[in-house]
């Protein structure tokens, strides 16, 4: 089932990666992931990084969990940076109905 | 037939270029992960296929790749880079006690004898040790808490730790080089260290005899003479005699002392080789004309190599980890300048050839010499 919680407490959800991420991961568009219930930002980038062990560090620190500095988390239009990262993530992004971004700020050079 | 594998990191990606040993026509690859700074490639002198490289960016932090058929592919491997136990402070700019912070990975030195057993030198300054080919990361504490550590300070580049030479012939013996911090060795394979800074004299420390405290560039060592080892300082060039317990300046007749890589020719031990650069202030070499200059001496007297080198209107530098040698009979020198220029010369500094001319600004340049 795709969209909503299933029996089992998963919900498939929708993860948007920066280009340099998605060629590190080997992964074309988005990435589907089945994360368990509450759907939060944690349990997200956990489940992420277990289908992705090589993504471990380039989104938060390993040890503390902290974001890094110029990675941004969006959904939904909103900016969810400064959320806490055990808030629940929008229905949608829950639902699959919306992704959850994860950006890398602009910069040149 | 025998040939070379010259490995490039750059600001912008990494490139492999390859020759047979008449080292006169090239074959590039690359760039491999392209918009990510390459710091630093290298590969292991147990096995010729087996490559580490150091990517790291300011949005995604460090990624450690490995290649296990030469650069044809790569592999993401460990990047947990967490130093062990109480992480304490160095000194900030500001003289004021600030935490150590791991930024990236600036040197990779894959054991002489083994390529799983690799070693990197990071920045905030730290010795980490992989023994499963990169796939987790041990630091070695004792340089970072061996005393000094609290007292040292970064360099404009960062407080990096950027040379590690294992000696081939003092089981267990590592020399290091932080910047500004200076040079240590360990004669125990990296549990316990000690400043080796004797005879070094930098204007910026107010206590002439200081312990640590010293912009230490770059060493090197000829493999055959291992205690031997040449310094290339902030200013000054330097040599050691005794495995570091004391340095004598070699400047000689350089037109400038300010510099960062120096190298040993493979099969002469007192042929040296530096690209003087104009200051501290002015990071390109004097007058405009890029020169290699050559010590057939072990220093003080010095030669210029200008032949296939621009000699006007070069503003470029050669970063610290940009030169290298290979070891065919008559020896190749190879370095990466800022500009994107990679020059080799098949000669031993004779003469010399852009390689490949418009790369992003080159961090790092090591040569395999490929059976």
């Amino acid at each position: 089932m795709t969209g909503d919680a299933d029996a089992a407490g998963m919900a498939l959800v929708r993860v948007a990666l920066p280009a340099h991420l998605r060629t590190l991961a080997r992964i074309g568009g988005q990435v589907e992931l089945q994360v368990a219930v509450p759907v939060t930002q944690r349990s997200v980038l956990e489940a992420l990084e277990a289908s992705y062990p090589m993504l471990r560090g380039t989104i938060r620190d390993q040890r503390t969990g902290r974001r890094r500095a110029f990675i941004r988390f969006f959904a939904c239009e909103r900016d969810l940076s400064h959320e806490q990262p055990d808030a629940p993530l929008p229905g949608a992004v829950a639902a699959g109905t919306e992704p959850y971004l994860i950006v890398g700020a602009m910069a040149g050079g | 037939m025998s040939g070379v594998r010259v490995l490039v990191g750059t600001r912008k990606g990494a490139f492999v270029l390859t020759a047979d040993g008449k080292r006169d026509r090239w074959a590039v690859s690359g760039p491999h992960f392209p918009g990510w700074e390459i710091y630093h490639v290298k590969g292991s002198p147990a096995d010729q296929d087996r490559l580490y490289a150091s990517q790291s960016s300011s949005w995604f932090g460090q990624v450690i790749q490995r290649s296990d058929d030469g650069g044809l592919t790569w592999e993401p491997v460990g990047n947990d880079f967490s130093y062990q136990g109480q992480t304490g402070t160095h000194q900030w700019y500001d003289g004021t006690p600030h935490p150590w912070e791991f930024a990236r990975v600036w040197h990779l030195e894959p054991a002489l004898d083994d390529p799983d057993v690799v070693y990197a030198g990071v920045e905030d300054a730290g010795l980490f040790r992989s023994d499963d080919g990169g796939k987790h990361w041990q630091e070695l504490p004792g340089l970072r808490g061996h005393g000094s550590g609290p007292s040292w300070q970064p360099g404009a580049g960062g407080m990096c730790l950027h040379t590690i030479l294992l000696d081939p012939a003092t089981a267990g013996r590592i020399f290091t080089a932080i910047s500004a911090a200076g040079a240590f060795r360990s004669d125990d394979a990296g549990q316990t260290w000690q400043p080796v800074n004797r005879g070094l004299r930098s204007e910026g420390i107010p206590d002439g005899d200081a312990e640590v405290g010293h912009c230490v560039h770059r060493l090197a060592m000829h493999p055959s003479r291992p205690s031997v080892l040449y310094m290339q300082k902030h200013w000054d060039v330097m040599r050691s005699d005794d495995a570091g317990e004391s340095w004598r300046e070699i400047s000689g007749d350089l037109p400038t002392d300010f510099g960062f890589p120096i190298d040993v020719h493979a099969h002469e031990p007192e042929t040296v080789y530096v690209v003087p650069i104009t200051s501290d202030s002015h990071h390109f070499p004097p007058e405009g004309k890029l020169r290699v200059y050559r010590s057939r001496t072990g220093g003080d007297e010095w030669e210029p190599l200008t032949r296939g080198l621009p000699q006007e209107h070069c503003y470029v530098n050669v970063l610290r980890d940009a030169m290298a040698v290979d070891a065919l009979d008559s020896c190749g020198i190879y370095f990466g300048t800022t500009g994107g220029q990679v020059y080799a010369s098949p000669d031993a500094g004779d003469s010399w050839t852009p390689i490949v001319r418009d790369l992003p600004a080159v961090l790092s340049v090591e040569v395999q010499t490929l059976s």
